[in-house]
Parts: C-alpha cells; sequence; structure tokens
C-alpha cells in the first residue's frame, strides 16, 4: 500500500472519503476510500452484484440518472467535491468521460459520432482534424477514413467500442471510466481495446471495472478488488499495484477470488 | 459434467407418445394459423364489400327530364338562322340571350344583369335610365363594373334556367351495367321525356362546387374546405401540445410521485371517453364560455352578418384536439419509451444536458413512431362527427370557411345530412362524398407516411 500513499504529482486525479452510495433505502456500496493516480490504469474487480460499476458511476454522477439514488461522504476531484451542491453534472461528465459496457454508438455517421459531443461542448478548432485525431488516438482512422459519411452501426461490434472510446476523448476529459469495454467482444476486438487502453494511458487517467482476472492482471496498473458483504453492500477488500495483488494477496478473500474458488 | 446425463423416462413421452405430443403442438399451431388467415381474410372481404358499395352509388344511369329539352332549343336556333349547331355549347351569345329573353321572366332577367352584364354596350332586360340610377347610387350593383358575361357563362345560364336538366331517377352501377335493357325499358315507360345518361357522381365538378339543395348542382367544396381547416387547428393544437407533454411524462416526470400517476391514469382513460362527450365539453368550454374568443369577437375580427356565436372552426378545431390529445400523448410516450437508454447515457455521458439528449437523440429516434401515433390520431379526427354536431356545426352551409371563425361544416356531417334526405339522388351525392373523404384520408396518411419514413431514413435503423 505503500506505493499508493506517495504520488508523483503528489495529488489524485480522484479520490473517494467515506463513500456510500445508495438506491433508496439499500446500500448498495460502503466505506469506500480510494485514490486514484493520474496517468495510469486501475482496475475494479469483483463478484457479480459488489457494486464496482456503481463505484465506476459515482465518479462522472451517472448515478444521479436512477431518481433513487444517493450517495453519502465525498468524491474529490481537483480538490473539489463532485457532490457540493455547486457542482453542475453536465460539467463533470464532460471532464470525466465514459464508454459503456455495450457499444452504444449513436445512430448517426461515425464523423457524427465523434463531432457531436465536441459541438455541444463548444468546440470551436478544426473539427475536421478533432475527428481525425481522435479517431487515430481510438485506433480506428485507418479502418474507417474512406467512410466517415456510414452510420456508426454499421461497423462491428468492436469497431463501434473503438468509435465509443473515439467519441470520449474527442471532448478532452480528464479521466475516462469504462464499464467493461470488452465484454460484449470477440476475443481479437478485446485484444485491440487493450492496447488501445494501454496507449491512451499517456494522456488519460484510466478507471476500468472489468469481470476478466487476465484484462486486470495484463492491462492494469493498479487494481482494487470489491466484495459483497453479508448486509449485500459492496465494500473494498484490497486495493494495490497489480502485481502484487496477484502475485501475494494480503487478503484471504482476494486469493480465493482469484484463484477462482469464488465469484 | 463427465457424468452422463440420463433421461428421464417416467416425466418426458418416449417414441411414440413424444410423436404424438409434438404432433398436438403442431395441429395447434395449424390451426391458430388457420384462425389468423380466416380473421385476415374477414377484414379484407368487409373491406371490398365496403368500397363496392360505396362506388356502386357513385355511377350509374340517370333518367334526366329538361324542362325546355337543350334540342329542341338547338333545332329552333338552326330552323330559323339556317344553320347546323350540333349542341348549345356551340351558340353565339346574341342566340343564347335572346333564348333567355324568350324563356324567363323579366325580372330574373333584371337580376341576372344586375349581378353581371351580358353585353357591354347594352342592356338586355334593364331599363337604361334606371340602369344609370342604379350604378350612381351609393351601392350599385356588380354588374356596373364588372366586364360582360362570357359566351360560356350564357351558356350555363340557359342551362339552369332554361333547360333545367333534372334526374328524375337514378340507378347504381352494378345495375346499370347488368340490366341495362330493363332499365332503358323501365326509363322509357315512366318517364318518356326523359335522356337516359350514364353519370358519374364524383367529379371534379362536385368537389369544386359548394352544398345547394339541389343534387345535381350540389358539391362538396364547403365541407372539404370545413374539413380542412378543422383538421389543421387540430393538428396545430394536438400534435406540439401531446408530443411536449409525453416528453415531460417520460423523460422529467418522476414516475414514483403520485400525481404524476394520477396523470398517467387519467390520460389512459381519457383515451377511452366516447367521443360525443367532448363535444359537450367542446359546447360548454369553447363555444359558451370562451365564446369571444372562438367567435373571433375578442380579436375584432367578428364578421357582422355572419356571426357564429362560437360555433366556429376554431371551437370545432380545439374539440377535435382535445378527443385527440391522449391518443398523441400515449403513443409518443410509447416511442420514447422504446429508445434504448444506452443513447440517453453516451449522450449525457459527453457532457450534453438533458435538453440536448432529448433534441438530439430521444426525438429523432422517437419520430416514427410519434408519426405513426399522429396519423392515426388524425385520421381519426378526420372521421369524428358526433362532437362537431353537439357543437353545432352547420348541417346546411354554402358559404367557404374564410378563417379560424367562420361557420363551418365537415365531409362527414355533410354525407350525413344527405342520406337522411328523402330523394334518392341525394345517395349519390352522398356516396361521392364518401368518396371524396376517402381520397382525402389517404392523401393526408400518404403524406404523413412519407414524412414518418423519410425521418426513419434519416435516422438509421436502431439495432
Amino acid at each position: 500500500m505503500t506505493d499508493l500513499v506517495e504520488n508523483h504529482n503528489g495529488k489524485y486525479a480522484v479520490e473517494t472519503r467515506d463513500m456510500n452510495i445508495y438506491y433508496g433505502a439499500f446500500r448498495a456500496v460502503k466505506d469506500i476510500n480510494l485514490q486514484f493516480k493520474a496517468r495510469r490504469i486501475t482496475a475494479l474487480i469483483g463478484p457479480s452484484g459488489c457494486g464496482k460499476s456503481t463505484v465506476l458511476r459515482a465518479f462522472n454522477r451517472m448515478n444521479d440518472l436512477v431518481p433513487t439514488s444517493w450517495l453519502e461522504g465525498e468524491v474529490f476531484f481537483h480538490g473539489k467535491n463532485l457532490y457540493d451542491n455547486d457542482v453542475d453534472p453536465v460539467e463533470v461528465r464532460r471532464r470525466v468521460g465514459m464508454v459503456f459496457q455495450k457499444p452504444n454508438p449513436f445512430p448517426k455517421t461515425i464523423y457524427d459520432n465523434v463531432a457531436w459531443g465536441a459541438k455541444i461542448n463548444g468546440y470551436k478548432g478544426d473539427m475536421d482534424i478533432l475527428v481525425e485525431q481522435s479517431l487515430r488516438q481510438a485506433a480506428l482512422w485507418d479502418e474507417v477514413k474512406d467512410k466517415l459519411g456510414q452510420s456508426g452501426l454499421s461497423l462491428s461490434g468492436g469497431q463501434q467500442q473503438r468509435l465509443c472510446i473515439a467519441r470520449t476523448i474527442a471532448v478532452k476529459p480528464e479521466i475516462i471510466l469504462m464499464d467493461e469495454p470488452a465484454s460484449a467482444l470477440d476475443p481479437i476486438s478485446t485484444l485491440r481495446i487493450e492496447e488501445l487502453i494501454q496507449d491512451l494511458k499517456k494522456d488519460y487517467t484510466i478507471i476500468i471495472v472489468t469481470h476478466n482476472m487476465q484484462q486486470a492482471a495484463r492491462s492494469s496498473d493498479f487494481t482494487a478488488f470489491f466484495n459483497m458483504d453479508d448486509d449485500r453492500a459492496g465494500y473494498l477488500v484490497e486495493y494495490s499495484v497489480t502485481n502484487e495483488l496477484f502475485t501475494s494477496p494480503q487478503n484471504e478473500l482476494t486469493e480465493q477470488y482469484i484463484t477462482g474458488r469464488f465469484g | 459434467m463427465s457424468e452422463k446425463i440420463e433421461r428421464d423416462p417416467e416425466n418426458y413421452p418416449t417414441g411414440a407418445a413424444q410423436q404424438s405430443q409434438i404432433a398436438k403442438r403442431h395441429r395447434t399451431g395449424s390451426l391458430g394459423r388457420t384462425l389468423f388467415l380466416l380473421a385476415t381474410a374477414s377484414a379484407v372481404i368487409v373491406l371490398t364489400v365496403l368500397l363496392l358499395t360505396i362506388i356502386n352509388q357513385s355511377f350509374g344511369l340517370t333518367a334526366v327530364q329538361s324542362e325546355v329539352p337543350e334540342e329542341v332549343l338547338v333545332q329552333r336556333y338552326n330552323d330559323e338562322q339556317k344553320q347546323s349547331a350540333p349542341d348549345l355549347d356551340s351558340l353565339p351569345k346574341p342566340a343564347l340571350v335572346a333564348i333567355l329573353q324568350e324563356q324567363i321572366s323579366r325580372g330574373l332577367g333584371r337580376r341576372l344583369e344586375r349581378d353581371q352584364r351580358f353585353f357591354e354596350d347594352q342592356l338586355v332586360f334593364e331599363d337604361p335610365v334606371l340602369w344609370q340610377e342604379v350604378c350612381a347610387s351609393a351601392e350599385p350593383s356588380a354588374g356596373c363594373t364588372l366586364p360582360a358575361r362570357s359566351q360560356e357563362n350564357v351558356v350555363a345560364l340557359v342551362q339552369e334556367r332554361v333547360v333545367v336538366p333534372t334526374v328524375v331517377e337514378s340507378w347504381f352501377l352494378f345495375d346499370s351495367i347488368f340490366n341495362r335493357e330493363e332499365i332503358i325499358l323501365e326509363a322509357a315507360e315512366k318517364y318518356p321525356d326523359a335522356e337516359l345518361v350514364f353519370r358519374s357522381w364524383m367529379t371534379g365538378e362536385f368537389v369544386a362546387s359548394p352544398q345547394s339543395s339541389t343534387p345535381e348542382l350540389a358539391g362538396v367544396r364547403t365541407a372539404l374546405l370545413g374539413t380542412l381547416w378543422v383538421i389543421a387547428i387540430t393538428m396545430i393544437v394536438a400534435f406540439p401540445l401531446g408530443v411536449g407533454a409525453a416528453i415531460y411524462l417520460e423523460e422529467y416526470a418522476d414516475q414514483e410521485k403520485w400525481y404524476n400517476r394520477v396523470i398517467q391514469t387519467n390520460i389512459n382513460n381519457l383515451a377511452g371517453v366516447p367521443s360525443i362527450i367532448y363535444g359537450m365539453l367542446g359546447l360548454a368550454i369553447f363555444v359558451r364560455a370562451l365564446e369571444s374568443i372562438t367567435s373571433g369577437a375578442a380579436f375584432g375580427v367578428v364578421d357582422a352578418g355572419k356571426t357564429a356565436n362560437g360555433r366556429t372552426v376554431l371551437a370545432a378545431g380545439l374539440t377535435l384536439a382535445l378527443l385527440i390529445l391522449p391518443i398523441i400523448i400515449i403513443s409518443s410516450q410509447e416511442s420514447i419509451r422504446a429508445v434504448p437508454s444506452s443513447l440517453r447515457k453516451a449522450s449525457l455521458g459527453l457532457g450534453a444536458t438533458r435538453w440536448q439528449t432529448i433534441w438530439n437523440h430521444v426525438l429523432p429516434n422517437a419520430l416514427p413512431g410519434i408519426l405513426t401515433g399522429t396519423i392515426l390520431s388524425m385520421s381519426r379526427a378526420i372521421g369524428e362527427t358526433a362532437p362537431l354536431v353537439v357543437i353545432g356545426a352547420s348541417t346546411f352551409i354554402t358559404v367557404d370557411p374564410s378563417g379560424p371563425f367562420s361557420k363551418f361544416t365537415v365531409l362527414p356531417i355533410q354525407i350525413f345530412q344527405w342520406t337522411t334526405r328523402p330523394q334518392s339522388v341525394f345517395r349519390n351525392i352522398a356516396a361521392a362524398a364518401i368518396i371524396v373523404l376517402l381520397i382525402l384520408l389517404v392523401l393526408l396518411n400518404a403524406t404523413a407516411v412519407y414524412m414518418r419514413n423519410r425521418s426513419a431514413k434519416k435516422q438509421g435503423q436502431l439495432s
């Protein structure tokens, strides 16, 4: 854990303090204290229903879309609690982008898929350049450069997911949240997405939820393991450098989980 | 996974029993299929019969009796002038005016002349001194300023005032085709002077003529324009209100709150309320309570001579808008709900506001469905009669509606009114008016379907 406490910049991209998230009266996750390093990949793993996706959505206030959900505790982003009353979720979501489990491009052209987010956020530069840059960063440019006018839905699943990543990058977020981005894809597309995530690490802080432990072990720098308590609330079991967590887990539950004995 | 999966012989049928069980399931399936086919077939049969009935009544032989037959007039002219004019249309204007002078009363002739003169340079019925007086008075007749009547105009006058063709009896299309001989004999016996003519009641003239108490001259222009005006107001009011309410209920309202659930339940129930009740509502609110607005008095545009006391196009449009509002709301809600939530999340996740999400993603994707619901409700509004009768649509009106504050009638009311007349010829023009109504419906629906398909194509298929 020592490695976590010191940070090169002395600053974390996101930090939670005693975060509890409720759906109505039900507490979905409890007492989460986590710090995420800038420009690193952090994986959130754990059995189904342990609340890792809920934790992820807390960082861009996507949980707000569930009318009954509410949050206790604090989530710091640039020293500001995201859940303060004067914080506008619209601004949060522009600065903390999100890629979803199932590829969900807009039923628009490939070009518009990338350009739309930039347009509504008031981007003033050259749109063609931005679209090309974003698609290049998402490693999709070479495949789609001749058919930017075609529907985003005409692409294959893996291409659609990279289009969604390009769309997210186009609004220049600081953090990219990924909710099992490869779980709906075939192994080759999954590999391409993983490579892409490694590339994106240069510029972005990435937090990724995954069910796939090999994926977490392969591609992340840090891993947080969550589990479900007896009251069905998710809690953080262990948070460590990925190598350490997978080779010498401190907690017995972690060891059982990564060796496939439950979950 | 290594243990062998045993079949369970006691609980599942095997062998012949299994065969017969499967055969039974297939039989149930084909029975269902036959029933559905029968249902479709009976719908097709009923529709065909309906269409054939209407067509049957809209065309057919007619026995036309004239007070002074056209041939007699033409023959007389040919004899006098040593000409060989084939029919009335080819007679010169002076000859036609002479026929009028001979056949109609001087009083009627003067009235016709005051409406429009026969010649630029001479008066036919009117006394020149009197004419000067009339034209110099404060309210000169139209004939003082209008150019003279054309030859066609005078031919029409001779037809209308002298020849006066009257349909004394009409036969339906199928009768006319299959019993032609009998009809000819019957007509020759009953109406020896009458001429047997095959007539299509649905003509361009029928669409363009105003209502009249003479069935041969009556047309649907007044009712057609009334329908178009009413439906325009209905759609202008109901579409934005309905879609707006649907957006609010689906995207903003918290469905957990009791008052939103009450609103939702009420809308669902309102969609099933009989239309006559909306008529009562429209009468109480739009015609009576809001009379100053619906009659146009509040805006100072009421026509003094033709005041409609709130029984106007506007009141009818608003009443029908209320009637179809629940249908539009419900169908729009359904199609908004069908937009995948992943699209909303994708949009919001990029930092779009809720309104940007609705406007750019939810509405374009829901539009084809919204338009489908709108098409259906528009068809319903066009065919609605009962509420308009209650709010006092005119049953006999010859003046075209000129705006939202005009008196009006609509096609269904016109058709209803004609079918209740005793003369059989009115049934022919009622059938012709039904054809006009159906064509109007098909045209409006085709436009809406075209718009829907275009928006669906533009939006691309959701997968």
